[in-house]
């Protein structure tokens, strides 16, 4: 993602990933393979896809390998299941009369290079129990924890960051 | 015989996702302040939404397609509105609770704690 046009760019191939996904959702959504809709589908696919041609999508820097795609998987997986933890946990203290909530903002660092990766991680973080990206600035992520249990950079990445981050180097580095 | 256990199967999703948006709900007035608030409403509605998704898709198969394409498009949007609306709070400096322990960000961007 540099500031410098590259001939890649120009070319506008990297919006063809983006520009896929649109359409299949869009003819996924209609449920139809008529001319209108794919007419309609592929206009706005383009104009979208020509504004955002300098944005990610998931696949833009993921890794066409099998292990990457296992890696996917393993991460989709625990997701789902930090997803779920997240909730009990969070309705064990709101349902806790004397809600037991320690909260702050603490630092931590990713060691994932790619951006998509790192949008990913983000996401994931806030989505896990009783974390909440706040801030993205480099390779420092800015985390609201619920019920801090180090403030340390080192000790609260091991805990919040490294579960994912396992995943996210193989499918992004 | 399995329509109806599929049935079963789909309104008893639809019943603990609505359980966790209720949940959800209680955090938003119980919760402290705004990052504590966001942190309940964005894992709850995910959570619920996507169960109460995946129950209708039971109760209604045909819309199954449909269902998985809302699904995602929640699972993408919605931690990155959370993201958005708790940095927005952080940096107008919107008040957080006398709990808050630790605040790195604020000591960073050379905030007020």
């Amino acid at each position: 993602m540099g500031s410098v046009t590259t001939l890649h760019e120009l070319s506008g191939l990297t919006m063809v990933p983006l520009l896929a996904i649109l359409l299949l959702f869009w003819v996924a959504l209609n449920a139809s393979l008529s001319w209108q809709v794919l007419s309609v589908g592929i206009t706005v696919s383009l104009l979208i896809g020509w504004l955002f041609r300098r944005g990610l999508s998931p696949l833009t820097e993921l890794r066409a390998t099998p292990a990457s795609y296992r890696a996917g998987l393993g991460f989709v997986w625990h997701f789902l299941r930090e997803l779920v933890r997240s909730n009990l946990n969070l309705a064990r203290v709101v349902l806790s009369p004397d809600l037991p909530v320690n909260p702050g903002i603490v630092k931590v660092r990713t060691r994932l290079q790619s951006p998509m990766g790192r949008l990913l991680l983000a996401n994931a973080i806030t989505l896990t129990p009783g974390t909440l990206t706040v801030e993205l600035q480099d390779e420092w992520l800015y985390v609201h924890w619920v019920q801090v249990e180090s403030a340390d950079i080192d000790a609260a990445t091991a805990r919040i960051v490294a579960g994912f981050e396992r995943y996210l180097e193989v499918m992004y580095g | 015989m399995i329509a109806a256990l599929l049935d079963l199967l789909g309104a008893l999703l639809l019943l603990v996702g609505s359980v966790f948006m209720l949940l959800g709900g209680l955090g938003l007035v119980r919760m402290p302040d705004v990052f504590n608030r966001i942190q309940a409403g964005t894992k709850t509605t995910t959570l619920g939404t996507l169960l109460t998704l995946s129950g209708v898709g039971l109760l209604q198969p045909d819309w199954a397609l449909k269902l998985l394409l809302i699904g995602l498009f929640i699972l993408f949007t919605n931690p990155l509105s959370a993201q958005v609306l708790a940095r927005a709070a952080h940096r107008i400096g919107l008040r957080k609770t006398p709990l808050t322990r630790v605040d790195r960000l604020a000591e960073d961007t050379g905030e007020d704690a």
